[in-house]
């Protein structure tokens, strides 16, 4: 279990993580979901010891990191795939992480067959593929078969095979009774793993909320309708006790999954359909949404926009 | 999935009440062990042993010492006479080869802190081991250890070469034999310590190597261009405090000289590094990795 308390860091004028306090829970997966430079790597980072917090606390297990005697059997964390010497095999990284914590040889072995690095254990790390350096911080991780998770975004830059498998391996660390605590900037991607999720936004906590009320809040799936009988369609759906919502350019929308209901009482009463289909809104509909406001670097979508008003238009036309 | 959360409890007591949807936290069969220096030590006897650097940087530094040591001595042999070298310390010929080799383990000495710092991999020692002194002891340690063997062995055989090859010197005394060995090789790898120590200040390997070629040829240059009269003094400060002088020291005899004698190199660079160290700790334990 992680608990942070109050976290705040400065850096100078900016404020990177503003009074940020929440609890990470073992047995499931947690995810840290914000924009980019939202302060989720500086908050995984003063997690660990590695910043200290200009306010506030972070104690894992009831502990300050740097009371921790054998860190790497407490806590795991890939920080970023990049983090070791590139002149070193991935034995050797793996066994000087083994002997700081004494960790047996033995263990090192094991760590490279779990990720699937044997074969390639005594190359240089700077010749591994992205895929493959993140699979090297993965097995640091795991070194110290460790009660508590971290991983920074960890599907970066990764191939589906290797997205897929960081996803199981993550699902059965919790289900082992693990804390996993992983952050990305990818609703999609937590959707698929997390069981809980924490969302931030330019270091201020957005949201704490397990990820079955999030989806339950912010995903409305409705059946969306197209007709040349509107009115006759309208009718009957209203005498069946149906709601229905005109959004605008001839289409109606019904709350909840009623499209069968719908296609059977239009083909009783002869109406014809041009359009009968359930949609979903995206949980990353919902997540940007929830984010808009804290989004640190905006990319303008509306490319030549229309010109602005000059001014002096008001009146030069009078 | 998750059972609907409640809001956030934040005591741990309140918490573990809280039905959670598996109860058991993982406990992992890997036996706990205290960890101590001796373990930083092995993991950067490690590293140090894994790199490439160390060999290229210590594999010249061997060519450097040897190879100039007994050219030099081969050189004098073949052109002096033998009375002219009548009083001379055939140990003294080993001391281009090690102001030159100096610059090596200088070198290897930057890369051991900085390096971690150029490569990301500081990140990751300093999760696995939180104590950030004892990270920086742990290299400090390894390191000399290194450089002071490998550098005892060049200057041993550097040493007994040129005694055996000059017949016209005299024969050393003990002491000169001491500090012509064991005292050189002290201060050559105290040297390298200093720039470990100035690696992890400055965090950046070519900055700190920098800083270290200039530290040892700096005072050097400067007093030779000192012409002016009223800086007389300062300009044989600097000439007699700069490395290259305190490094002769060892092979020197004669005390009546003003400046460092004896062993007074040794305490100087002990002091010097001494600080530096305590400087680097203190700023290791403010600073973000």
């Amino acid at each position: 279990m992680i608990e942070l308390e109050g976290l705040t860091k400065r850096y100078g004028e900016k404020v990177a993580v503003n009074n940020l306090t929440c609890t990470v829970r073992p047995g499931i997966v947690t995810g840290f979901l914000g924009p980019n430079g939202a302060g989720k790597s500086t908050t995984m980072r003063m997690m660990l010891g590695l910043d200290r917090p200009t306010a506030g606390d972070v104690r894992i297990d009831g502990k300050h990191y740097d009371q921790l005697t054998d860190p790497l059997k407490y806590i795991g964390a890939l920080l970023d795939a990049k983090a070791m010497h590139g002149g070193r095999s991935a034995f050797n990284h793996l066994l000087c992480l083994a002997q700081s914590n004494g960790i047996p040889k033995q263990r090192v072995h094991e760590v490279l067959d779990t990720v699937g690095l044997t074969a390639v254990a005594k190359k240089k790390a700077k010749g591994f593929s992205l895929g493959m350096g993140q699979r090297l911080g993965i097995a640091g991780a795991l070194l110290g078969d460790p009660r508590i998770l971290m991983f920074d975004e960890p599907v970066n830059g990764l191939d589906p095979e290797g997205i897929h498998w960081i996803r199981n391996l993550m699902k059965s660390l919790a289900a082992q009774g693990r804390t996993v605590f992983v952050s990305s900037h990818l609703m999609s991607e937590m959707a698929l793993t997390a069981d809980h999720l924490v969302v931030i936004g330019q270091g201020r906590l957005l949201a704490d909320t397990s990820m079955a009320d999030f989806i339950a809040q912010n995903s409305r799936s409705y059946v969306r309708i197209r007709t040349p009988q509107r009115e006759r369609l309208l009718d009957v759906l209203h005498s069946a006790g149906i709601t229905v919502v005109e959004t605008g350019n001839g289409v109606l929308e019904v709350d909840g999954d009623k499209s069968a209901q719908i296609g059977e009482l239009a083909a009783q009463y002869q109406i014809v359909l041009h359009e009968l289909s359930p949609q979903q809104a995206s949980l990353e509909e919902a997540f940007m949404q929830l984010t808009a406001e804290s989004v640190e670097y905006h990319a303008h979508s509306d490319t030549p926009s229309a010109p602005q008003p000059q001014w002096g238009d008001g009146w030069k036309g009078n | 999935m998750s059972t609907p959360q409640p809001p956030m409890p934040q005591a741990a007591a309140t918490w573990q009440a809280a039905p959670g949807p598996s109860n058991a936290t993982y406990t992992s069969p890997i036996p706990v062990v205290r960890t101590h220096l001796g373990h930083a030590i092995a993991s950067e006897w490690t590293k140090i042993r894994s790199v490439r650097s160390t060999m290229w940087t210590l594999g010249v530094f061997v060519l450097l010492v040897i190879g100039i040591g007994l050219a030099t001595g081969a050189l004098v042999a073949a052109n002096s006479a033998p009375e002219s070298l009548a009083g001379e310390n055939p140990l003294s010929f080993g001391f281009f080869g090690l102001l030159l080799g100096s610059m090596c383990v200088s070198t290897l000495g930057v890369l051991t802190t900085a390096s971690e710092y150029g490569t990301g991999m500081i990140r990751t020692t300093m999760v696995a081991c939180p104590s950030r002194g004892r990270v920086l002891a742990a290299k400090a340690i390894v390191f000399f250890s290194v450089a002071f063997v490998v550098t005892l062995a060049s200057a041993v055989i550097v040493a007994m070469a040129d005694v055996a090859m000059l017949d016209g010197a005299r024969e050393p005394s003990g002491e000169e034999w001491l500090k012509g060995t064991l005292g050189i090789s002290l201060y050559v790898a105290l040297l390298g310590l200093l720039s470990l120590v100035v690696g992890s200040i400055i965090r950046h390997s070519a900055g700190a190597i920098t800083i270290m070629i200039g530290l040892v040829l700096a005072p050097l240059v400067i007093a030779l261009f000192m012409f002016s009269e009223s800086l007389e003094d300062l300009r044989e400060a600097l000439f007699e405090y700069s490395i290259p002088n305190q490094l002769s020291v060892f092979y020197s005899n004669s005390l009546t000289e003003t400046g460092p004698s004896g062993w007074d190199p040794l305490w100087i660079a002990l002091g010097v590094t001494a600080a530096a160290f305590a400087g680097a700790v203190a700023l290791l334990e403010k600073r973000d990795v």
